[in-house]
């Protein structure tokens, strides 16, 4: 099958590929681009560790085909965060062990990521609601609850710089 | 080996993962993100039928289909291996008869992934349909269509244990129930699909990067099958997506795509989709358990009797260690005078079950803790006092012969009680609302390795050089566990030096000393013992060196901070890396070793299966759940669950709690809403969408307490804390629902169908079975 020539932005990135009509764009960040990060663990979209954000927006890349995403802005894990610095969504998954094996991590994060963008203070329900598309089989979630408020945190103080980071945020409160 | 008085400085702080950070950016590398120049893609071709004998295979129309590069069955690797040496009784590629769907026929290696799935398209195979065996207890009383014709019956092993007298434990029970309990089987589901990445390199060599918990067995079992020499084969563990057991035995894509590139003298990659994991499987198993238990007025158990069957599917696997774990772990947790148990594991036309996070324990403790729970309350007594008059006054050997160092477990029910509220909660809530606590435990590692010998269960080596950086080389497997953060942690300590100054090279047998794997929860303690000794002899050579320059005796100079100095005059100091190249010029290049072996005291009795269940060191753990019932629907909505966990020495607070609280999520899902369902061999549920591992939004609140025993042979103290804790939330729900509703559930897992049935049956007076039908939860306190 004869190869489309497509134009996506990726993680800040103007690329150009050529992908067959068929290809998911999960296979193309992994194969074509090298995005290894992007993670595939199921083979019916139902467990949320290919997410990535496109035009801002959380979507499992194995339900949408590269070519569906011509002139669209894709963020990967690995576009997660400045040149020099971690997203505070990265940071919290580190710091309050978010990530254990880490496979499901990445699609947590962007999930995360997407979340805090439209809601910057939710409640535990409504991360809950918002990380429910994710499947994580190591931690039991609590530590990834930590993650995230421990992101939201970082970002309350870095919008007032004067409100103290909270130093680590315990699961018995 | 404890070093449990000293001052600690990295162990027993909150310590983030070594390579959490590498995690989050996306630059961890994991078998399928792998790639290698001229690289295949393999593909494997299951059996569509549970049962038959291959007839013929012709692989002629793939074999010319441009792009496939190579193509193997069964006659190219005929040695049949297996994770027990008393079980070597699969081959990579079924060689006569297919055993299950699903069972492992061809696999093509071709220039991409499409084109491989062609091929297998185009390969025909003629099968002669036989009768399959799907029921476990049917399938044992088979006389003839044997799944393997050196197992009669289908019965791939059975054990007949009695220790102490149990019928004269339950001539004197005031008290005795009997029932029936049947757990349904559960996967692991581990995020990451297994993948392995063979290589074939000049010279007649491979390196094998495979998602394994057990990169040693790996490298004995390729070199067996593929007839190479150990010597020929490299096998590095990349990052792992999580195991849980389900990478704790050779999978057959491992050797698949060991085999394909011996064949194709290329590199071969081989990715299972989710579906093929489970089939590919070796998860629990579905269990029946008869249940006996006699307990006096007091509560006190007088005896137990169990007869096990599991339903092990078509290969041996770590079967008969799963069902000696069952028998040993059975009454082992609690002061248990008698025991009689009948373990049964027996072959299916089903994938092959094999070990899973709590390893044999976890549906005979559901079975066993369900029942204590029952016999309290008809007792009038209060099931976490019933818990407390039978514990063991350690240290102890249990009525089995299993030796118990250290014992938390009277804290951690404690704990649960206070945590929980449970005195005032007890007997007290609305129906519909209901509360139970359950116990469970585990072993520290095995004390017997799989295959009988006397090396180490784990060697470390660490070296340091003129740069100072400490480098230590462990072939433990971490597996998401942080288990490279334990060994650094502890390797920084003995040292007395910051934790970012350890690098550790983990997992690769072209540069690690044997470690015998990631299952059993064996690596803190063992691993971690290893760590502390090659430490210390890596210390004594610093110290020497710098008490050559002092003019004094190692023993009077410690390392703390950075820093080696004399204990008596802090004055005389001097910094690590300056110590470093005083001992490098002092003895060369400074290299060290350490070992762990258990204790032979450890290793357990004489009788035949004795050889499983005992470890240096046991885990304790407590937990208490709260639901809800709906009666109406027969939903559970289980509100919240506190775990107490007694480790020994929480080395990483921050990764046992994440551990504990895995390990309840785990029995959680069991509990309430995994089940890998059936039909004539077939699995209809091999996906995520519907094999129902639980999201956030069915996720209880978990609420961990840490309780430390300080065992005396565990590195610092320390136990295991991966697994424990699974066993006690599956009978703490069961307990909790009986509270709320006043009936007894059996079954797992808790479905609305299960718990509306039950409750018809109590509505009808039918009884729910056992003894417990006689009086209401509320009447019998």
């Amino acid at each position: 099958m004869n190869k489309e020539l497509i134009r996506l932005r990726v993680n800040g990135e103007d690329l150009e590929i050529a992908v067959a009509p068929a290809r998911l764009l999960l296979d193309a960040l992994r194969e074509d681009l090298g995005l290894t990060g992007t993670k595939r663990g199921c083979d019916d979209s139902s467990c949320g560790c290919c997410a990535v954000l496109i035009d801002g927006v959380p979507m499992l890349s194995c339900a949408a085909l590269a070519v569906s995403c011509e002139g669209s802005e894709v963020t990967t894990v690995e576009g997660l965060g400045a040149a020099a610095a971690l997203d505070p969504v990265q940071e919290g998954f580190v710091e309050c062990a978010g990530a254990q094996c880490g496979f499901c991590t990445p699609g947590f994060m962007i999930s995360t990521v997407a979340l805090l963008k439209r809601n910057p203070n939710p409640s535990l329900e409504e991360i809950r609601e918002a990380l429910s598309s994710n499947l994580c089989r190591c931690t039991g979630y609590m530590q990834i609850y930590e993650s995230v408020r421990y992101a939201i945190e970082k970002h309350r103080a870095e919008a007032a710089p004067s409100a103290a980071i909270p130093a680590g945020m315990r699961l018995r409160s | 080996m404890s070093v449990a008085d000293a001052k600690l400085s990295t162990v027993g702080k909150r310590m983030v993962m070594t390579d959490a950070r590498t995690k989050i950016v996306g630059l961890g590398k994991y078998a399928d993100d792998l790639t290698a120049p001229g690289m295949l893609i393999g593909r494997i071709l299951h059996s569509p039928h549970p049962h038959a004998r291959i007839v013929s295979i012709d692989t002629s129309r793939a074999q010319a289909l441009p792009g496939v590069k190579g193509i193997v069955t069964g006659k190219d690797a005929p040695i049949p291996y297996g994770i027990l040496p008393i079980g070597h009784d699969e081959c990579v590629f079924a060689v006569d008869k297919v055993r299950y769907i699903g069972d492992n026929v061809a696999a093509v290696a071709a220039t991409s992934a499409e084109i491989a799935e062609q091929a297998l398209d185009l390969i025909r195979v003629e099968y002669e349909v036989l009768p399959a065996w799907v029921d476990p207890e049917t399938s044992m009383t088979a006389e003839s269509n044997w799944i393997h014709e050196t197992r009669p019956h289908n019965i791939e092993k059975e054990y007949h244990h009695v220790f102490g007298d149990p019928d004269a434990g339950f001539s004197r029970a005031d008290f005795v129930a009997e029932q029936r309990y049947v757990a349904g089987e559960v996967n692991h589901a581990a995020m990451e699909p297994h993948a392995t990445l063979a290589i074939w390199e000049p010279n007649d060599r491979m390196t094998v990067y495979s998602s394994t918990q057990v990169p040693y067995y790996l490298h004995r079992t390729i070199s067996e099958v593929c007839e190479m020499p150990m010597s020929q084969i490299r096998v590095i563990k990349p990052l792992i997506g999580s195991g849980f057991g389900g990478k704790s035995e050779v999978i057959p894509i491992e050797i698949a795509a060991s085999v394909l590139a011996k064949k194709t003298k290329k590199p071969v990659k081989i990715t299972y989709t989710r579906e093929e994991v489970f089939y590919a499987h070796r998860g629990r198993p579905r269990t029946i358990v008869d249940l006996r238990m006699g307990i006096t007025r007091d509560g006190k158990i007088t005896a137990v009797q169990a007869r096990v069957v599991q339903d092990g599917g078509a290969y041996c696997g770590f079967g008969p260690v799963t069902v000696l774990y069952s028998g040993a772990l059975l009454g082992a947790i609690y002061d248990v005078p008698a025991v009689r148990y009948d373990g049964y594991r027996v072959l299916t036309n089903k994938p092959a079950c094999g070990a899973m996070r709590g390893h044999g324990t976890v549906n005979v403790r559901f079975a066993f803790e369900s029942m204590l729970d029952q016999l309290a309350r008809q007792a009038g007594l209060d099931p976490a006092n019933v818990r407390r008059v039978n514990l063991l006054k350690a240290p102890c050997i249990t009525v089995n012969g299993l030796r118990v160092t250290s014992y938390g477990l009277p804290e951690c029910v404690d704990k649960v009680v206070e945590r929980s509220g449970w005195d005032a909660k007890r007997g007290k809530l609305p129906y519909g609302k209901g509360i139970g606590i359950a116990c469970s435990h585990y072993v520290s590692g095995a004390a017997n390795p799989i295959i009988r010998s006397n090396m180490p269960h784990t060697t470390v080596n660490i070296k340091i050089d003129r740069d100072a950086a400490v480098t230590v080389y462990s072939g433990a497997s971490d597996i998401g566990q942080g288990s490279d953060t334990m060994q650094v942690q502890v390797v920084a300590e003995v040292l007395g030096v910051r934790p970012e100054r350890v690098k550790l090279i983990s997992a690769d047998t072209e540069l690690t000393p044997i470690d015998l794997g990631s299952y059993s929860s064996r690596v803190t303690f063992m691993a971690g013992n290893a760590c502390i000794e090659a430490a210390k002899n890596m210390r004594e050579q610093i110290l020497a060196a710098v008490a050559e320059q002092f003019g004094c005796r190692p023993v009077e100079l410690e390392c703390v901070n950075e820093v080696i100095q004399k204990k008596s005059d802090a004055r005389m100091r001097v910094g690590f890396d300056e110590a470093v190249v005083m001992a490098i010029d002092f003895h060369g290049a400074l290299v060290s070793q350490g070992a762990y072996a258990p204790p032979e005291e450890a290793r357990g009795g004489k009788f035949k299966g004795a050889g499983v269940g005992p470890s240096p060191s046991y885990s304790y753990s407590a937990q208490v759940a709260e639901v809800t019932v709906d009666p109406e629907t027969g939903r559970v909505r289980v509100d919240r669950i506190v775990a107490a966990h007694d480790c020994g020495k929480a080395l990483n607070p921050l990764a046992v709690e994440g551990q504990v609280i895995g390990s309840v999520y785990m029995g959680f899902g069991q509990a309430m809403q995994e089940e890998m369902i059936w039909s004539d061999g077939r699995l209809m549920n091999p996906s995520l969408l519907e094999y129902r591992i639980p999201t956030t939004l069915e996720n209880p609140h978990i609420d961990c307490i840490i309780v430390e025993s300080e065992d005396p042979e565990g590195p610092f103290g320390a136990k295991e804390a991966g697994e424990g804790s699974l066993a006690a939330t599956i009978p703490a729900i069961s307990n909790a629902i009986y509270d709320a509703v006043g009936v007894r559930i059996t079954t797992v897992p808790f479905s609305p169908e299960v718990i509306l049935e039950a409750l018809r049956k109590k509505q009808r007076g039918a009884g729910n079975g056992g003894t417990s039908a006689s009086a209401s939860p509320r009447a019998a306190q």
